[in-house]
């Protein structure tokens, strides 16, 4: 009776949710749905001309290329950060923190102002190219291009992979690593058999977070990519920043939300518990 | 660690006190709405002092963005700065509120030509701020041609050396203008042939960008870029010598921004002594002075003369008299600029 | 040995390719030259204008103003329906929790667009209250997923202990619960401030022309190149965070996460 009682707490925030999540939600549903003034309710009229404009070659191809470099981005994250996030696990617990603080800073520099720094840092006659060039080393032509934008990408969210992988392997109890190599598992096998089935949730939920910034992610592309391959994100700012086409921006929206929920449902399959982890942060 | 996140709080709210609000006070608070870099800031605390009116200044980055705040609607805007094509959309939209020029002496030294305009036809809503054109920003050491003519933007010579605008407006029109027709062109035809012209250009082009093309051309990461003038005249400033701008012969884009009282301003005396205030010689020519575009205000451009006369010799600050008259204004497209969209998208795309 | 090498080695790689950019930002921010990747001689003169520059300063007193505001408001809110969610029927907590992951999933032009498109159409002039909203919005959620596991992995018997032991309610969160699931509650605070300080898309459409931040500024200069003075502020606003971090971590010596 008492746990009954303390559900109710949560009430009110349940009518913030409907009041500030589910009612615009309803309402971007409202505008890809219709055609017509946006300030005129009463003139909107019932369409499906925006979903057709979606799936004509041109926007098709955007959506994909979205698709393929987030997933690209995304395994490149959990390549590199795996073995920083074991490295982390391993640390003294002295260093840990500190360590983990080294990787979360970043992300207080403003996103945009990073990005323009790593234009002058990868552009033709940048300071990596002078670099190379002061070396004798040949010119690196990444940028622009989708390596850049890639490149791009990873570094925005690669401490997203590190953290909940880190979280998973630093609970995993000691005593079951050094049982797995008592019992005569080599380091390979102990991590094979041992170490990687335990950290699942945590790929599980590191692979969340960074597909899903990547996929939806806007100026990236413009800047260290050279405008040569918009993605969906920029394709959704552009139709409210410029285009000024609501309700093709909104079917854009909803799209790409529905994609996103399916590839979440299609993660969530692969980790046994995704309550439990997949969504922690 | 409960006095670790206290701590934390505590030096975050002296940081947040030491910073003074802005715009704080009673009285009348007057939004001001400019593109980024676009006014000398100090001018505006001249004008708070002078008339005991508070600015709250912002900016915005172009006018697409600005008509798209505009429309969305949910603001309140007293002054903002669009374009020419800009302003024919919202004087048709009814965005705009008429001026009344009994407040606005100053209008006086604002120089005959930059009157009845094909955007403003009866100078009912609209005080010119700034002009300029569109044009090449180029690097001497990497272009040996005389860039005299759109055509350099096709050369093969420059493979991968060349920078095209993200902008929908400059990249179809500068197309439109080497093929020989208008840049507001609304016939599918000759659209369609920018287009093709465009496509065949992208294996040349470096990348398409908005204004970051000032600063990649003025690093040598590429030969050359199309660019507004005042990119050109911030570098001349800057006293970048390896840099130059210039106007091709067929003819380019004038622009003119200019100040207007969108039709959400609750306070239309107050924004139209801040638009006489920016008229006046001496402020004008303080602007001009920091803004570094040709300033449409007859006694600024008269003290810029004297100042600096070396500027006028350059085609950025004061394009040739023959190529302004091939040169033309944009006009707002209506229903139309759908379909340039969707050309810019498909050249990016494809 | 040789491991330890590879390992050092490896980490120095990662955490040059996340800091080089920084770096390039503090070294830009002494440059005299206006171009970014242009060297015109060391200068201190971008700080001296940071104090005299209205725009920045204004989008930063926002800035922090927001995110300590939508921090404190999205953390006790948070902290307490995540309470109320870890004790309603599982049909109500798999309802409320979907939900409430869809700010995180959706992407943040959605999120934006959407709020944006709801103040218009109740009215509300858009300024420093939905700007705010916003920010709470897009961070309670975040605050919840944060604290819930931490309520999961609580032991049940301890407040129960503490109520039959004659403790009220009140009481037994204070002295019991709370201090349970206090690194849960820190992280989801972090997180929030985090992505407060960092937010540009939800915020450039909900702040209308009465607020700004400091996102919404660098955007709006892009057009017509960033000033060197707001990579000087960042520097700054970077060296605070990490004296800061240190601080915290260092008194932090009992060496628990505090992040996650």
């Amino acid at each position: 009776m008492q746990r009954r009682g303390r559900g109710r707490i949560a009430y009110p925030y349940t009518v913030w949710m409907a009041i500030f999540i589910v009612i615009p939600l309803f309402l971007i549903l409202f505008y890809s749905f219709t055609e017509g003034d946006i300030h005129n309710i009463k003139d909107l009229k019932f369409s499906l001309n925006s979903y057709k404009k979606v799936l004509e070659p041109i926007y098709l191809k955007v959506i994909g290329n979205s698709f393929v470099l987030a997933s690209i981005s995304t395994l490149i994250c959990l390549i590199i950060g795996y073995p920083v996030a074991m490295i982390i696990a391993n640390t003294d617990v002295k260093y840990r923190n500190l360590l983990l603080m080294l990787f979360i800073v970043p992300i207080w520099m403003n996103f945009l102002l990073r990005t323009y720094a790593w234009m002058s840092l990868l552009s033709p006659n940048g300071l990596v190219n002078r670099f190379l060039l002061w070396v004798g080393l040949p010119k690196l032509e990444i940028m622009p291009g989708k390596g850049a934008v890639l490149l791009g990408m990873v570094y925005n969210f690669l401490p997203f992979m590190i953290l909940p992988i880190y979280t998973v392997l630093s609970k995993i109890d000691k005593h079951v690593i050094e049982a797995a190599n008592d019992l005569g598992g080599n380091s390979v096998i102990t991590f094979m058999r041992v170490i990687l089935p335990l950290s699942i949730p945590g790929i599980v939920s590191g692979i969340t977070m960074v597909f899903l910034p990547a996929v939806s992610t806007f100026v990236i592309s413009g800047l260290l990519g050279g405008g040569k391959t918009p993605l969906i994100g920029d394709l959704i700012e552009q139709q409210f920043l410029s285009s000024r086409n609501w309700h093709f921006g909104s079917s854009l929206s909803i799209i790409l939300m529905v994609m996103i929920l399916i590839s979440m449902a299609v993660m969530s399959r692969i980790d046994n518990s995704p309550e439990e982890e997949g969504r922690k942060i | 660690m409960k006095k670790n996140v206290a701590l934390f709080v505590v030096l975050v709210l002296i940081l947040v006190s030491v910073v003074p609000l802005a715009g704080c006070g009673s009285g009348v608070t007057i939004n001001v709405f400019n593109w980024g870099e676009y006014m000398d800031e100090s001018l505006i605390d001249e004008f708070e002092k002078e008339t005991g009116i508070k600015v709250n200044y912002k900016t915005y980055a172009t006018n697409e963005e600005l008509l798209a705040k505009m429309e969305a609607g949910g603001s309140s805007y007293d002054v903002v700065f669009p374009s020419d094509y800009a302003i024919s959309e919202m004087i048709k939209r009814d965005m705009l509120l008429e001026l009344d020029f009994n407040n606005i002496p100053n209008y006086k030294y604002i120089d005959e030509q930059f009157k009845n305009t094909g955007y403003d036809p009866e100078n009912k809503y609209s005080v010119p701020y700034f002009w300029g054109t569109i044009g090449i920003l180029y690097n001497t050491d990497m272009v040996d041609d005389p860039v005299d003519s759109w055509d350099i933007l096709w050369n093969p010579k420059y493979k991968g050396q060349i920078l095209m605008k993200k902008d929908v407006r400059d990249a179809l029109g500068v197309a439109l203008k080497k093929l020989g027709y208008s840049m507001n062109s609304t016939n599918d035809n000759e659209l369609a042939e920018a287009k093709e012209i465009l496509l065949e250009q992208k294996p040349l082009v470096n990348g398409y960008y908005g204004d970051e093309i000032r600063d990649l051309i003025a690093n040598g990461d590429a030969a050359m870029g199309l660019t507004y003038s005042g990119d050109a005249m911030d570098l001349y400033w800057e006293e970048f010598e390896n840099i130059a701008y210039g106007v091709p012969e067929e003819g380019t884009n004038v622009w003119y921004d200019c100040m207007v009282i969108p039709a959400s301003s609750k306070y239309k005396k107050e924004a139209e002594m801040f638009i006489n205030f920016m008229l006046d010689p001496d402020i004008a020519f303080k602007n001009s002075e920091a803004v570094g575009y040709a300033s449409p205000n007859t006694e600024a451009l008269k003290r810029m003369k004297e100042e600096y006369p070396e500027v006028f010799d350059l085609p950025a600050y004061w394009p040739d008299e023959e190529i302004l008259k091939k040169s033309e204004v944009y006009v707002d497209l209506g229903d139309y600029k759908v379909k340039y969209n969707e050309i810019l998208t498909q050249i990016l795309v494809n | 040995m040789m491991q330890k090498a590879i390992k050092r080695i490896y980490m120095s790689i990662v955490f040059l390719f996340l800091y080089a950019p920084i770096i390039v930002l503090i070294v830009f921010s002494f440059n005299k030259s206006k171009s970014r990747g242009q060297w015109g001689g060391f200068t201190f003169d971008w700080y001296i204008d940071l104090f005299k520059d209205r725009q920045i300063r204004e989008a930063l007193y926002f800035t922090i103003l927001i995110a300590v505001i939508s921090t404190l408001v999205s953390t006790i809110v948070g902290t307490i329906a995540a309470l109320g969610i870890s004790n309603m029927t599982k049909l109500g907590r798999t309802i409320v929790l979907n939900i409430n992951s869809l700010p995180v999933l959706n992407p943040d032009i959605v999120t934006g667009v959407a709020l944006m498109t709801l103040f218009i159409s109740m009215r509300i002039e858009l300024g420093f209250v939905t700007m705010l909203i916003a920010h709470i919005v897009f961070s309670i959620p975040y605050v919840i997923l944060a604290v819930l596991p931490k309520l999961r992995q609580m032991n049940k018997h301890t407040a129960e202990a503490a109520l039959d032991l004659g403790a009220t309610p009140a009481y037994a969160m204070r002295k019991v619960i709370i201090p349970e699931i206090m690194p849960g509650i820190i992280s989801g605070a972090l997180i929030a401030f985090t992505l407060s300080i960092d937010d540009f898309v939800i915020s450039f459409f909900t702040a209308g022309t009465s607020a700004t931040n400091l996102s919404i500024l660098i955007y709006s200069m892009a057009k017509r190149g960033v000033k060197p003075t707001i990579n000087a502020l960042s520097t700054l606003m970077f060296l605070v965070v990490l004296i800061l971090m240190i601080i915290i971590n260092k008194k932090n010596d009992k060496g628990e996460d505090i992040i996650i």
